[in-house]
Parts: structure tokens; C-alpha cells; sequence
């Protein structure tokens, strides 16, 4: 072919046509809309459907959000000025008590000179995790992320700082226990490593706390439980029983999968039972009937009472994550590391546990989603959160007897900010995973 | 405190034993601080106000407790508490005192195990309707919806009555005070029943008071007082007669301004005694002389705290009605101090 | 080849209960269980103490005795002389009503949002997925809280129905041809009545319905027999290749006798009126429940949808291909091939999120809807003092129920399981 010279064929074209332009049916904003929003009469019955919807809200919502007062200190002062500026009947928002009150909602009664505390705290919780989400960072920030927990509970609660100190005292001691004594027995040190720090905080930490308030006194001033409400109460909640029920949930899920009858059937039996009553009925024993199991003259805060419970439930659901990172794990990884002649605590530690952890990050991430939102229950055994606790009290004095769309979607969209993103956080980490794996 | 607890959780606390059970005197007096329970929001009885400091009727009583037991009225930590939870609270010793709106009843007091130390205020169940609603009587409430408090015992209360005069109702229960408003103004409900004092608080509250009948009829009795756990009768002692001292205080005329100077000495041997100037009553019941005379001050005396919280020139608006000294024709009388 | 040599038996030693594995799980289990068992003891030993000091005794008696206080939704017959073991079931029944109902309305709506949501229209796919973000990043308690508060705030009084005597209008009207009254206090439909009924058989538990009992034999025995018709259809279809027309047929047998049952009774509804307050005649569905069942719906039918998307994505599109190559026809690729195995994918977090959803129906608590938690572990809880009673048996009763659910799953996904040869 390539000796066909094209130009001694007459009747063949030499030059190219000029490209028509399509039909105007296929190009841009037609071709566009009949692809994806009129391919066919269901199609088209659909779009105007959703238009309608779309126009709907539009026209019910858009009002009342344009007639937004923020400068109002009641709710009548809010409605006065909105029939004032746009007539009779005209509905509005009446920010004024966001305006007025988010203080409330985002802190509760804590000591407004103190918010310094809770948002330290917060902004210190992502560089705990960063080190735990993004594995590039350098490792030295781990410690600052074991670290963190009694920080926050330091700078949260206040007081002096020995009781917390001596807490984390308690653990390093326990930690060296098992170094130390790991070299000679195994079994000895993982009691030693159990032992230790029960007998030291048991013990030895009254006097030693005593004399080293005495000799070196730091405190900052001490807030108490009932103190917390609104989104503190929620985060802290949220957090701290997620962070708690781990080291419960890991050894439960490792339970479940165990070989060992009576080990199995108590880890089953936990997560079933904790897994089949609502949240709302541990939260009545947590406010009822913890004082009846403890001894008789024990009795703590409701907050904390009620972050043990949580800490329960969250630990059942932790635990069922868990053990799908775990079933997940090809088998081959649990045939090799037995190849080594590891031990099943080594196995675990070195082989199984850091794949199984790393591939359950977006499930534990969805059950902190879910249990940050069941944190809205506390309210029912006389907590302020921020969902109905909070608004009820504010709703409670004269001047905002009443408000109950303005509460509603302030705090419903701190609570979507918040979930929103870590959903997405975590489909973004699923995807990197899958990848990881391929 | 909580320290310890906290760091007794971390270790298992429990194993290390109960702490011995002290009197609630002791506990109260080394913690330094008084546990009270009180009601999660009801304006005028107790609430907490926009910075979170709670006032009201209840309140003065944990005040005046917290005064004549540690010398500080303001050494209280407010629990509060539901319907549900108030009496699990007491039980479990999470509260040592609690000022809750609660019905003295004979069961609540042997079989729940408290003891009602006496009646703050002496209230009855009503109803409120709108007025327009053209009803001047309960009589005529048969087949209305009728919105009311779970957990309490008006519900006990309207059941019977509607049985008793053969009528009909649809029960709309809410939870807390602010629901029971909140579905009453959206007119949810016919009528709202709860104690007539609540109404008039809940009233008080509305942009159109004017528009609310309270019906005539009062269909239950119930006084409503402080109550502690049942078996530490040293401490039911206290605060029998804090509350006593206050009821007292205004019978002979002792007010927070003049207390100070009568404390200095009277002609009246009881204004005395209840003050601290002659006698020891205070060391019968565990504390100083001057437990009296600290209540007192703590917040004045029950005529005071009346006046200042519900009273006629709060927007509550509250007559004395039952609540007056027996002098002027109502029900509160102390017992005598001697 | 080497000869293994069992190693020399010594006798059983201690330390072979610790490094022998032949025995250190049995250690294990021993530690274990002793250790269970002692904290176990533990809490019973402190509750028994704690009860001693109360001077409260464990018992179920209050359970016999008169309740005192009425409810306002009740399934079977129940007066404020009824025990608080009667209330404690008629709350029982309506979570398992309001559960049932909300799961029926959450799986609909649900596949709904799902498949639109996968649909190929730009604007109502983007809608879709807004609704689900939206309603599974909010905690359900403001749904039923924003249900609640839009039904009490947002429709009418009662009174608004009341025809005005001057003007001869009323404020509000009433939906469907005058028979659906919603209102901020109920919503009034009308009720189902039998002139010519049947009765009821009178049980200690509950009157069973004759009427329902007849009109569940008929439909019952319906379906049987349009079952035979159609295996006959086929069996007529396998052996000369015409199949007989039969959907007529089907249609007559399916819904000609339970309509001829319902007019031999007198079947007719009786439209709801409003007299004095209230609307009577009809029955009044309460606030409570249609913003609890509402709330529920709305924020389980996002996650259902979820579901439903992720089970058909999870579906190749070689099984489409591959069953149109074999020349089945759409629907009956849908039937045979799709169904069964998005199915397989679908049905156990379903099942999980009605599980969650009965849970969560204990947020009745919101809005004042009697249900378990407020009946027994409410009222009968406040007004008795037994707490401990009361919260351990409410804690087993919902246990049961989540038990039966995942009992259900369990059998589901027996039979569906894939069968490896």
C-alpha cells in the first residue's frame, strides 16, 4: 500500500473536510442534561420530581433563614424585629440564642476562664492521632500519644497533677516489670507486669502522692464532672470510652477467636449480651444500679459511672471489629509466624495484631461515629448534652421559653460537620488500605 | 475525692474494700461539700440560671443545710435529678439530701426507704386549660387529652380521679416539665395536670398568661418536702430541723438582716435557743450552737425565701395560701425549739 | 530416615501445666474460669450487701400487683386496675409494634433511596446521597426530636377542624375524602368495623379476633391454591409447550374469596369524627408514636439504602452479561440470577440495622411513648422502687429479642450460604 500514490486517483478527496460541529442534541449543556437528566420518561419524571422537592425546601426554608436576627437577647425581641423589618407573619431564625448561649452548648458550665483547657485538649488530641494515622511521621511521636490520655484528663479535670503522674507511674512500672523480668520467665512477667502497678497504685501511691503534693505542689484549678456539658461532655465521652474499651475490645476479640472453650464462651457471652440491650438501658444501670454492684459506701460521678458503661458497650462493638481485621488477615500470616516459632503473645504483638489493628482503623473510626452520636443518650440520666440537655436548660428562663429549630440546627450541624468528616476520613483510608493490599 | 476514686477505678477499686460506711454527717464534713438533689430545671423551685448557678425554693434548702452543717452556703454540689432517677440517687448515698419537689407519701416513705423530714410546701394537683377552651371546672374534662409528667405521682392521681368521676381521658405523657409546656402551648393537650404551683410556675412562664385558667379543683394532696435515706436518723435530725429553723425564723420575725443583731440576745428565750445564744440544742444533732442562726443567713428565713423565689412579686406569683405560719391561718408549724 | 523417639515419659510435673501446650490451655481455661466466677461472685456478694443495708429484698412480686396508671397506646386490653406485669406487656407489645412498623417503612423507603441513588439521573442521585449523609451523620434522637417537635408545632389543633358556626368553614380539612385527620396530638384514621362479625374468643392474654382469624385462613388458603394453579400452569407448560393463561385465574383466586369474606361480614370503615375535644369513632395514632416511627424510618432507611446500593455494586456486571448471554430475559435475570446473589450480600446487615432499630425504639423515652423502657422501666420502675428488678428483666427482655433477630440471621445465612463442592 504505502506506493499508492493517492493524488493520481481522481476521484479520492486530497483535502480534509471540515469537522461539522455535532448535533446540537449532543454537545454541551443539552447533551449533558439529556444524558443525565432526561434519558427517559421515568427519567424526566424523576428530575421534575426532584426539582420540585429542591423547589419545595427552597421555598420554605429560604425565608426563614433570610430573616436571620443574631442580635436579639429573647425570643420575643427576635420576633419583634423580624415583624418589624419584614412585616406581619413573617417567620424567621432567631440566632440570637446561638449568639448568646454557644458557650453553653459547646462547653456547658465549665468555668468560662478555663476553655482554654478543653480546646487544648482538643487541638492536642490530632497530634496524638497523627502519629497513629499517618504512618510516615516520625515514631518518637508515639509517645507523646501514650502520654496524651493523662494529659487530658489532667488538664481536664484540673487538680494536681501527682494523682496523674502517679497513674502513669503505675504503667511504666508495670512496662519495666515485664522488661525486666521478660528475659527470665514469660509467665512471671506477664503477672509481675499485671501485679505491679495494681499493688503500687493500690499502696504505695497514697503516701507518695501526699508527700509530693507537699514537697512540690502543681495544681491547676480542679473542675468538677457536673461541671462538664455540650459538646465537651459529648467528646469526652465519645473519646475516652473508644480509647478505653481498645485494650477490652482487643482482648475480647482475641477471646472470641481463641481455641479455648471456656475463654470463647465468656467473650461470646459478653459481646452478645452487651450487643443485644440498647444503650439507653446500660446507661440506667450506670445512673441506677452501678452502686448496687460495687461495694456497699463506693460511690463516684455519674460522668465517670456513665464512662464506664460506654466504655463496656463501645468495647463489644470494638471487639466484633476487631475480629473481622483479624478473620480478614490470610492465613498463611498466622501458619508463618507459627513457622518462626513465635509464641502466641509474640505472634500476635509482632505478626497478627498490627495488620488486624491497621485493617480495622475504619470500622473502629465507624463505631466511634456511631457511639459519638448515641453520646446525645446521656441526657436521660440527667447529663447535659448538647442535643436536648442544653437546649432544655436554655429553654428553661423566659427569654427563649420556646426555641426549638434554632438549637436544633446549630447543634445537628456541628454534629454532621463532625461525622461527615471522619465517614469520609475513614472511606479515604478503606480505599488507601485496599490498595495496599493489592 | 475524686481522685481517688479515679485512680481507685484504674486499680479495681472495689477489691481494695468499701470505704467504712461513716454517718452522713461525717461523709458530708470531710468531703466539705453538700450533695443535693435537685429537679433538672423547674423555674422558681430550682434551675440553673444563665451562668449555671442554681436558685430557687429548693435550692435555699440545700443552701441553708450546707450553711448549718459546714458554715458555707455555698459548699453544695447540685445533682440533678429526674423523675427516674431522684431516689436511686438518694438510696446510693450519690446525694445526701434531696430537694426535689417530692410527694411525702406513705409508701415512698417505708417502702422506697427515705424519710421525709418534713414539708417545705404544701401543695395539690391541678389542672390548667386555655380559656378559650370555655371549661371553669375538671368536671368537665371527660374525653380530653390530658398532658402529664411520667414518673410522678400525678399520674397515679388523674387516673384515679377520671375513675372516680366517670370520665374519660387520652394521656399525652412527656418527660419533663419543658415537654409537657412545650406540647401544652402547642395545644397537644387540653388541659396540663401537674402540682398547682408547677402550673403556676409553668403559667408564669407563658408570653399570654392571661389566657390560662387554673381549674378550681385540687385533686390530690401533696406535700412536698426534703427527704433523706432511711436509718441515719442523726442526719434526718439536721435537716428536720434546718427546715424547722427557717419555718421558725419567720414565726418570730427573725429575718436574714436582724439575725446578726438578735443573735447578740433577746427577751424571747426560743429566738435564743433557735439562734444559739442560750441552750445546746445544736450539739444534740452533731453540730455548733449557731447551726440555726447560719441557716438563717444563708439565704433568710422561710417567709424570705418564699417571698424571694415564688412569691407574689416574683413572675411565678405564688400566694401563701397553705403555706403560711399557722399564726396567719396555714399549715406551717414548727415544732418548738427546747 | 530418622526414627522420632517419643520423649522419655518422667511422669506428669507441675511445671507441664504451664509450658507443656497439652496442658496450659487447660490451665488457662481453669484461670479463667476462676477468675469469672470470683468476680462474679464479687458483684452478687456486694449487690446482696448493698440490698441488706437498703433493706430492700430481690423479688418479682410487684409484678402482681395493681399498676395504677394508664397508658396511652395499648395493643391488647389494659385499664390503670391492670398489674404492672400486664403494663410491662402492653409495653413489650409496643415497641415490637413500633419496631415492626418502623423496619417495614425503613426497608421500603430504603430500597427506594438505593436504587435511585444508583440511578443515572444527575439530579436526583446528588438528592439521594445528600438525604443519606444528611440523616446517618445526625444522631437519631434529632430526628425524633425534629419529628416530634414539627407534628406538635406545624399541624393543627383539633379544635381547627371544628366547622366555625358563623362562617361555616373550618380551619383545617381532613386528607383522603374525609377519613385522615392529622393533628397535633394524633393522627386520626379511621377504624375497621364488621356489622355482621364474628366475635372474639375471649383469652387471658388477649381477645383473639374471629373476624382476623377467618379473613388470615382464607388469604392463607388463596395462596395455597394460586400456588397449585401455577405449578399446574408449569407442569401443563413442561409437557406440550403452551402455557395456559392463568392471570385472570390468579387474580380471582388470590382476592375473590377474602372479598367476598369481608362483605359477608359487613367490612366497612368508620371514618374518625370530631366530637367534644377529640376525634372519636376512628382510632387516634399518638404523636408519640408517629414521630418515634417517623424519626426511626427516616434515619434506619439511610443506612438501608447504603446497604441496598453496596449489595447491587457488589454484583458484576459479567453476571448481567452472562445471563442475557444465556438468553434469559431481564426480569427473569433480575429473579434468578441478580436477586439471589445481592441477596446473599443484602439480608445480614439488613438484618443488623432492624436489630439496631429495636434498640433504638427504647428512645422512646423522647417523646413520651410508652414502650418497655417506659412502662417497665419507667412508671412501674418509679413508682414501685425496684430498679434492680425492673432494669435486669427489661435488660433480658430486649436480650430475647435481639437473640430471635440474630437467631433469624443466623438461619438465613445457613441457607444461603454458598455451597462448596
Amino acid at each position: 500500500m504505502s506506493d499508492t500514490h493517492a493524488q493520481t486517483v481522481a476521484y479520492v478527496r486530497d483535502t480534509m473536510l471540515e469537522p461539522k460541529p455535532a448535533p446540537s442534541t449532543q454537545t454541551g449543556a443539552v447533551k449533558w442534561l439529556r444524558d443525565n437528566l432526561f434519558s427517559s420518561w421515568l427519567n424526566a419524571a424523576l428530575t421534575v420530581a426532584g426539582l420540585l422537592v429542591v423547589y419545595l425546601l427552597f421555598t420554605h426554608f429560604f425565608p426563614w433563614f433570610r430573616h436571620s436576627v443574631w442580635n436579639a437577647d429573647s425570643l420575643k425581641e427576635c420576633r419583634d424585629i423580624i415583624t418589624g423589618e419584614f412585616g406581619e407573619g413573617a417567620t424567621g431564625a432567631c440566632w440570637g440564642v446561638i449568639r448568646e448561649r454557644w458557650h453553653q452548648f459547646m462547653f456547658g458550665f465549665y468555668p468560662p476562664e478555663l476553655y482554654w483547657r478543653p480546646v487544648l485538649v482538643f487541638v492536642l488530641l490530632f497530634v496524638a492521632l497523627a502519629p497513629i494515622l499517618f504512618t510516615h511521621l516520625p515514631r518518637a511521636l508515639l509517645s507523646f500519644s501514650a502520654i496524651y490520655p493523662l494529659l487530658a484528663i489532667w488538664l481536664l479535670w484540673g487538680g494536681s497533677v501527682w494523682p496523674v503522674v502517679m497513674t502513669g507511674a503505675g504503667f511504666v512500672l508495670g512496662y519495666l516489670a515485664l522488661k525486666l523480668l521478660g528475659n527470665v520467665n514469660g509467665i512471671i512477667a506477664g503477672i509481675a507486669a499485671f501485679a505491679v502497678p495494681i499493688l503500687f497504685w493500690m499502696f504505695a501511691v497514697g503516701p507518695i502522692d501526699d508527700l509530693l503534693k507537699q514537697i512540690v505542689p502543681i495544681s491547676i484549678q480542679s473542675v468538677d464532672s457536673d461541671e462538664f456539658g455540650g459538646f465537651l461532655l459529648a467528646i469526652t465521652i465519645g473519646v475516652g470510652g473508644i480509647v478505653m474499651s481498645l485494650p477490652l475490645g482487643i482482648i475480647l476479640a482475641l477471646g472470641r477467636q481463641s481455641d479455648m472453650f471456656l475463654v470463647k464462651s465468656f467473650s461470646v457471652i459478653f459481646i452478645e449480651f452487651i450487643r443485644g440491650v440498647p444503650l439507653i438501658t446500660l446507661l440506667f444501670v450506670a445512673s441506677l444500679l452501678l452502686n448496687y454492684f460495687l461495694p456497699p459506701g463506693t460511690s463516684f460521678d455519674i460522668i465517670l459511672r456513665v464512662m464506664i458503661l460506654v466504655t463496656l458497650f463501645a468495647a463489644a462493638y470494638i471487639a466484633e471489629v476487631i475480629r473481622g481485621g483479624l478473620a480478614a488477615l490470610p492465613r498463611g500470616q498466622y501458619e508463618a509466624a507459627d513457622a518462626l516459632g513465635l509464641d502466641y503473645w509474640k505472634a500476635q504483638r509482632f505478626i497478627i495484631l498490627p495488620q488486624a489493628l491497621k485493617i480495622s482503623i475504619p470500622g473502629i473510626v465507624s463505631t466511634f461515629i456511631g457511639m459519638f452520636k448515641d453520646t446525645t443518650l446521656v441526657v436521660f440520666v440527667g447529663l447535659f448534652d448538647p442535643l436536648k440537655g442544653i437546649p432544655d436548660f436554655i429553654r428553661s428562663v423566659f427569654e427563649w421559653k420556646g426555641i426549638y429549630w434554632e438549637p436544633f440546627i446549630f447543634v445537628g450541624a456541628i454534629f454532621f460537620i463532625l461525622n461527615f468528616s471522619m465517614s469520609r476520613y475513614s472511606m479515604y483510608l478503606e480505599r488507601k488500605l485496599k490498595r495496599d493490599h493489592r | 475525692m475524686k481522685k481517688t476514686v479515679f485512680l481507685g477505678t484504674l486499680a479495681a477499686a472495689g477489691l481494695t474494700a468499701g470505704m467504712a460506711a461513716a454517718t452522713t454527717l461525717e461523709d458530708v464534713v470531710a468531703r466539705g461539700e453538700l450533695n443535693c438533689g435537685v429537679n433538672t430545671g423547674l423555674v422558681g423551685f430550682a434551675a440553673p440560671d444563665a451562668n449555671g448557678n442554681w436558685t430557687g425554693f429548693d435550692v435555699a434548702v440545700c443552701k441553708a443545710v450546707a450553711a448549718a452543717v459546714l458554715g458555707d452556703a455555698s459548699k453544695v454540689k447540685y445533682v440533678p435529678t429526674t423523675g427516674q432517677t431522684r431516689f436511686t440517687a438518694l438510696a446510693s448515698g450519690e446525694i445526701d439530701v434531696l430537694a426535689r419537689n417530692t410527694t411525702w407519701t406513705f409508701s415512698r416513705d417505708t417502702d422506697l426507704k427515705l424519710d421525709f423530714v418534713g414539708v417545705n410546701y404544701y401543695d395539690g394537683q391541678g389542672f390548667m386549660v386555655r380559656k378559650d377552651l370555655g371549661v371553669t371546672s375538671a368536671k368537665e374534662l371527660d374525653g380530653a387529652s390530658v398532658c402529664i409528667q411520667t414518673g410522678t405521682t400525678t399520674e397515679l392521681n388523674l387516673a384515679d380521679y377520671f375513675k372516680a368521676n366517670n370520665m374519660s381521658y387520652q394521656p399525652i405523657t412527656v418527660d419533663s416539665n419543658a415537654e409537657g409546656e412545650q406540647q401544652y402551648l402547642a395545644g397537644a393537650c387540653d388541659a396540663y395536670t401537674t402540682d398547682a404551683s408547677g402550673l403556676a410556675a409553668t403559667r408564669a412562664a407563658f408570653a399570654d398568661p392571661e389566657n390560662h385558667v387554673i381549674l378550681p379543683e385540687i385533686i390530690s394532696k401533696e406535700p412536698l418536702g426534703p427527704a433523706v435515706r432511711h436509718g441515719d436518723n442523726q442526719w434526718g435530725d439536721i435537716v428536720m430541723w434546718t427546715l424547722n429553723a427557717l419555718i421558725a425564723a419567720e414565726e418570730y420575725g427573725v429575718t436574714s438582716a436582724n439575725v446578726e443583731e438578735l443573735s447578740k440576745g433577746t427577751e424571747n428565750p426560743e429566738i435564743n435557743r433557735l439562734l444559739g445564744v442560750e441552750g445546746e440544742l445544736g450539739a444534740m444533732i452533731g453540730l455548733d450552737k449557731d447551726f440555726g442562726k447560719r441557716a438563717i443567713m444563708a439565704s433568710g428565713n422561710y417567709g424570705e425565701i418564699f417571698a424571694a423565689t415564688i412569691g407574689e412579686s416574683t413572675p411565678i406569683g405564688l400566694a401563701r395560701g397553705l403555706n403560711a405560719q399557722w399564726t396567719q391561718g396555714g399549715l406551717l408549724y414548727s415544732p418548738p425549739f427546747r | 530416615m530418622a526414627t522420632a523417639s517419643d520423649a522419655p515419659n518422667q511422669g506428669f510435673r507441675l511445671s507441664q501445666l504451664i509450658y507443656d501446650t497439652r496442658y496450659r490451655s487447660l490451665t488457662i481455661q481453669v484461670v479463667v474460669f476462676i477468675l469469672v466466677m470470683g468476680g462474679m461472685a464479687w458483684l452478687i456478694d456486694n449487690t446482696v450487701q448493698n440490698l441488706q443495708q437498703l433493706g430492700k429484698d430481690f423479688n418479682f412480686g410487684f409484678l402482681f400487683n395493681r399498676a395504677g396508671y394508664d397508658i396511652g397506646q395499648q395493643l391488647i386490653p389494659y385499664t390503670n386496675d391492670s398489674t404492672h406485669g400486664r403494663a410491662m406487656l402492653v409495653g413489650l407489645l409496643n415497641t415490637l409494634w413500633v419496631s415492626l412498623l418502623g423496619c417495614v417503612a425503613a426497608t421500603v423507603l430504603g430500597i427506594v433511596i438505593g436504587v435511585l441513588r444508583l440511578s443515572n439521573n444527575w439530579l436526583v442521585g446528588r438528592l439521594m446521597t445528600v438525604y443519606v449523609e444528611i440523616f446517618r451523620n445526625i444522631p437519631v434522637l434529632l430526628w425524633i426530636l425534629v419529628a416530634l417537635a414539627f407534628l406538635t408545632e406545624v399541624t393543627p389543633a383539633p379544635a381547627a377542624y371544628r366547622v366555625n358556626a358563623e362562617t361555616g368553614e373550618a380551619q383545617a380539612s381532613m386528607l383522603l375524602f374525609d377519613n385522615v385527620a392529622i393533628t397535633n396530638r394524633y393522627t386520626a384514621v379511621p377504624a375497621a368495623e364488621f356489622t355482621r362479625g364474628l366475635g372474639a374468643i375471649e383469652t387471658p392474654l388477649a381477645p383473639i379476633s374471629l373476624n382476623f382469624l377467618a379473613l388470615a385462613a382464607v388469604v392463607i388458603a388463596s395462596i395455597w391454591f394460586n400456588r397449585r394453579l401455577v405449578a399446574n400452569a408449569n407442569k401443563v407448560q413442561e409437557t406440550t409447550g403452551f402455557r395456559p393463561v392463568t392471570w385472570w385465574k390468579s387474580l380471582l383466586i388470590l382476592f375473590g374469596p377474602a372479598i367476598a369474606l369481608l362483605v359477608a361480614l359487613g367490612f366497612h370503615l368508620v371514618p374518625p369524627e370530631l366530637k367534644g375535644f377529640n376525634f372519636t369513632g376512628g382510632v387516634n395514632v399518638s404523636n408519640a408514636f408517629v414521630a418515634l416511627w417517623l424519626g426511626l424510618t427516616l434515619y434506619t432507611a439511610a443506612f438501608i439504602a447504603e446497604i441496598v446500593r453496596a449489595g447491587i455494586l457488589a454484583i458484576s456486571k459479567g453476571q448481567t452479561e452472562a445471563a442475557f448471554a444465556l438468553g434469559l430475559r431481564p426480569k427473569r435475570t433480575m429473579n434468578l440470577v441478580i436477586l439471589p446473589q445481592a441477596l446473599r450480600v443484602i439480608v445480614p446487615p439488613l438484618i443488623s440495622q432492624y436489630l439496631n432499630l429495636t434498640k433504638n425504639s427504647s428512645l422512646a423515652i423522647a417523646v413520651g411513648y410508652l414502650d418497655l423502657r417506659g412502662t417497665l422501666g419507667g412508671i412501674t420502675l418509679n413508682q414501685t422502687g425496684r430498679e434492680l428488678e425492673a432494669i435486669l428483666l427489661m435488660m433480658l427482655i430486649y436480650l430475647a429479642i435481639s437473640l430471635t433477630i440474630s437467631g433469624a440471621m443466623n438461619v438465613y445465612n445457613k441457607s444461603v450460604k454458598l455451597k462448596e463442592r
